[in-house]
């Protein structure tokens, strides 16, 4: 234990070379009995049995006795598991050298399936950090399974095992398809004005209202439309959400992407804000798009990499709740 | 018809947290000639030690620690490899047999020369545990979670032993004094460094007397009016680890009942809660008032402690009875209560 209460690093004193060592050199030779040994050996061909008491139970691993009644056990050995159920467990985030993982891990309570007592081991949670807690998913009542050292390497020992897993649960398929997308004649003309640093929309014959990026029709009237209206890169943040999920066209997350609307357009168009802590951003803030270097300009919206913050004043709700 | 026996002296070392450089006998020297002295004792009629030679690495070292007491021309002694609680034990089995009618008892251990936790490994069962490299506080761990997932408990109520018992140690002069349980992470989770014991390097030692020889040494005599021993599987998964039948049986065979105040070795906070469960020690009992093992945790002397400390009690007046229990094993494997009365029941 640390000599320091309240260290919660645990080191393997002493730190430096010992003084003096306690060793068996080739460690202690001992009869394992026709109980203990049956169960080894069983454990070596990779099979978990356990054995039966008088009074009926399935005692694993193996004793001589039944530990309730103190009775000698039966002769009948019974194959359990190899799957089985986490009865408590504790989290080593920090291993020792004399643990048998070298990273975070558990020991576990394990009663396998057909056995009525449980077994200590080592239960790995994968790949982890030293000093990683638990993951969530590892809670008492955890299915999980052995994982056995290979043929050639097991000697008969409980370390035949070499720590358990959980049961399969997840996995983790691919999926892609590749396509060659035409966004249509109107966006295509929208994205060369982009690659000029200009934003065009379309002015409605009917109602006289600015679309922006334009479809080449006014999605209230239904009618075409051809008036090209340039519009600024300013305009207002109507509404947004905050997103935790990363997405490679947001700079970290979390990221916001808003609906804005451009001055003088007649609809919002959905971009990501930046430059600014995500719960800062409001309704009604002022915006001006951030392009990338003209050197780096395609036709693509990716020319603007998000919008930011403009010094102004908010734009009163009034002004905005019609183009939520 | 067994015989009268009492605790009638207690002392112990000032634990330390680090090694100060004194040997085990160096550390037992000053307090079993304080003891003789306070008694007036120079010779008992048996002498019984506890302690551990993993802690030194050092086959039969205990034997060395009888140059502390003096041992030509020879003297019935004998040592358990257990907590020195064991060894008390012993002595009042001796002290039924009614030759003799004084006996010394000892502990004492220095954890700090090696890692505790690692060599308490070389306790476990050697087929199925020790090769696992499973250490103390990993095992404590089990039963932690075990105990708060049947109970309902909180990880704030493990705080809260621990923050009580580092508050009692703080006026405790013989332990360490710790501050209030900080915001730690995990050591093995769920347990945090408060909730392990404090360990430390020390000893202790008690004299036992019988009938009027304890009335003679002592004014108040702590009389030992019941006392048991009982041990469960040694295997954690073939016993409820969320309980702790054993120590139940313990109290029941010792009279655990009427008790004022109870010294618990609990070297987790878990354990307190088991215990406290176990032994029916209700809100209106004083538990560790002398910060436990939480507070000062000198190994294979920490259980006899527990015993001298609630015999302290008695012999100053402030209880009437008293209970003190002292644990050996991997998670509480095995518990002995001894209850401690200022009355002479013979």
């Amino acid at each position: 234990m640390p000599s320091k209460p309240d260290q919660s690093t645990v080191t393997d004193l002493p730190a430096e070379a010992p003084n003096h060592v306690l060793e068996f050199p080739g460690g202690y030779t001992r009869s394992v009995g026709p109980v203990i040994g049956r169960f080894l050996s069983e454990l070596r061909d990779g099979r978990l049995v356990g054995v039966r008491t008088q009074a009926g139970k399935v005692l694993f691993p193996p004793l001589e006795y039944d530990p309730d009644s103190g009775e000698a056990v039966t002769d009948e050995y019974v194959e359990v598991g190899p799957a089985g159920t986490v009865q408590s467990w504790s989290w080593v985030s920090r291993p020792l050298k004399v643990h048998p993982l070298d990273r975070p891990f558990a020991w576990a309570l394990i009663q396998p399936d057909g056995a009525d007592t449980a077994l200590l081991h080592a239960l790995d949670m994968g790949v982890l950090e030293e000093g990683a807690e638990a993951p969530r998913y590892l809670k008492t009542g955890l299915r999980v399974r052995p994982k056995f050292r290979g043929r050639g390497k097991r000697a008969g020992s409980i370390n035949d095992i070499e720590c358990f897993e959980p049961e399969v649960t997840m996995i983790n398929a691919p999926s892609r398809l590749e396509y060659e997308l035409q966004g249509g004649r109107a966006l295509d003309r929208f994205l060369e004005g982009v690659s000029q640093g200009k934003l065009i929309g379309h002015r409605c014959g009917v109602c006289g209202q600015v679309i922006v990026p334009m479809k080449g029709l006014c999605p209230k009237d239904g009618v075409p439309t051809t008036e090209e209206v340039e519009l600024p890169d300013t305009g207002t943040v109507t509404t947004f959400a905050v997103n935790n999920l990363p997405d490679p066209r947001a700079p970290e997350v979390p990221f916001v992407s808003a609906y804005i609307l451009l001055d003088g357009a007649g609809l919002t168009m959905l971009a990501l804000v930046a430059g600014v802590p995500a719960d800062q951003v409001r309704m009604g803030m002022r915006v001006k798009a951030a392009w990338r270097p003209r050197e780096e300009w395609g036709k693509t919206m990716s020319n603007i990499k998000w919008f930011e913050p403009l010094d102004e004043p908010d734009v009163p709700f009034d002004a905005i709740k019609d183009y939520l | 018809m067994s015989r009268d026996v009492a605790v009638v002296a207690f002392v112990q070392t000032r634990h330390t947290a680090e090694d100060t450089g004194m040997s085990e006998v160096e550390l037992l020297a000053p307090i079993i000639t304080e003891i003789k002295e306070r008694t007036g004792l120079r010779r008992f009629g048996f002498t019984c030690s506890g302690s551990c030679d993993y802690l030194a690495g050092a086959p039969f070292s205990f034997v060395s620690a009888l140059d502390a007491v003096g041992a030509w021309p020879p003297i019935s002694e004998s040592h358990v490899e257990m907590d020195a609680a064991w060894a008390l034990y012993e002595a009042w089995v001796k002290l039924q047999h009614g030759e003799i009618d004084t006996a010394l008892v000892y502990g004492f251990g220095k954890p700090s020369q090696g890692t505790l936790r690692e060599i308490m490994t070389q306790q476990l069962d050697p087929y199925y545990l020790a090769p696992l490299g499973v250490d103390q506080v990993s095992l404590a761990a089990l039963q932690a979670r075990a105990y708060l997932e049947r109970s309902g408990a909180k990880e704030d109520d493990l705080r809260a032993v621990a923050a009580r018992s580092r508050a009692a140690g703080r006026d405790n002069p013989f332990a360490l004094h710790l501050d209030d349980p900080g915001d730690a992470g995990y050591d093995v989770a769920p347990l945090r460094p408060h909730d392990i014991a404090a360990d430390a390097d020390g000893a202790a030692a008690i004299v036992l007397a019988t009938g009027d020889k304890a009335r003679e040494l002592c004014e108040r005599p702590a009389w030992i009016t019941g006392i048991d021993h009982r041990s469960e599987a040694h295997l954690p998964g073939v016993r409820d680890l969320a309980r702790s039948d054993s120590a139940r049986i313990a109290g029941e065979k010792a009279g655990a009942t009427g008790i004022e105040v109870a010294e618990l070795h609990a070297q987790f906070t878990h354990e307190e809660l088991i215990l406290r469960e176990a032994l029916g020690l209700g809100d209106d009992v004083t538990v560790n008032p002398s910060g436990g093992a939480l507070s000062a945790n000198p190994v294979m002397a920490t259980g006899l402690i527990r015993i001298g400390e609630a015999a302290r009690r008695i012999h100053d007046g402030t209880a009437s009875k008293a209970l003190a229990h002292a644990a050996s094993g991997p998670c509480l494997q095995q518990n002995l209560v001894c209850v401690l009365s200022g009355e002479n029941n013979g």
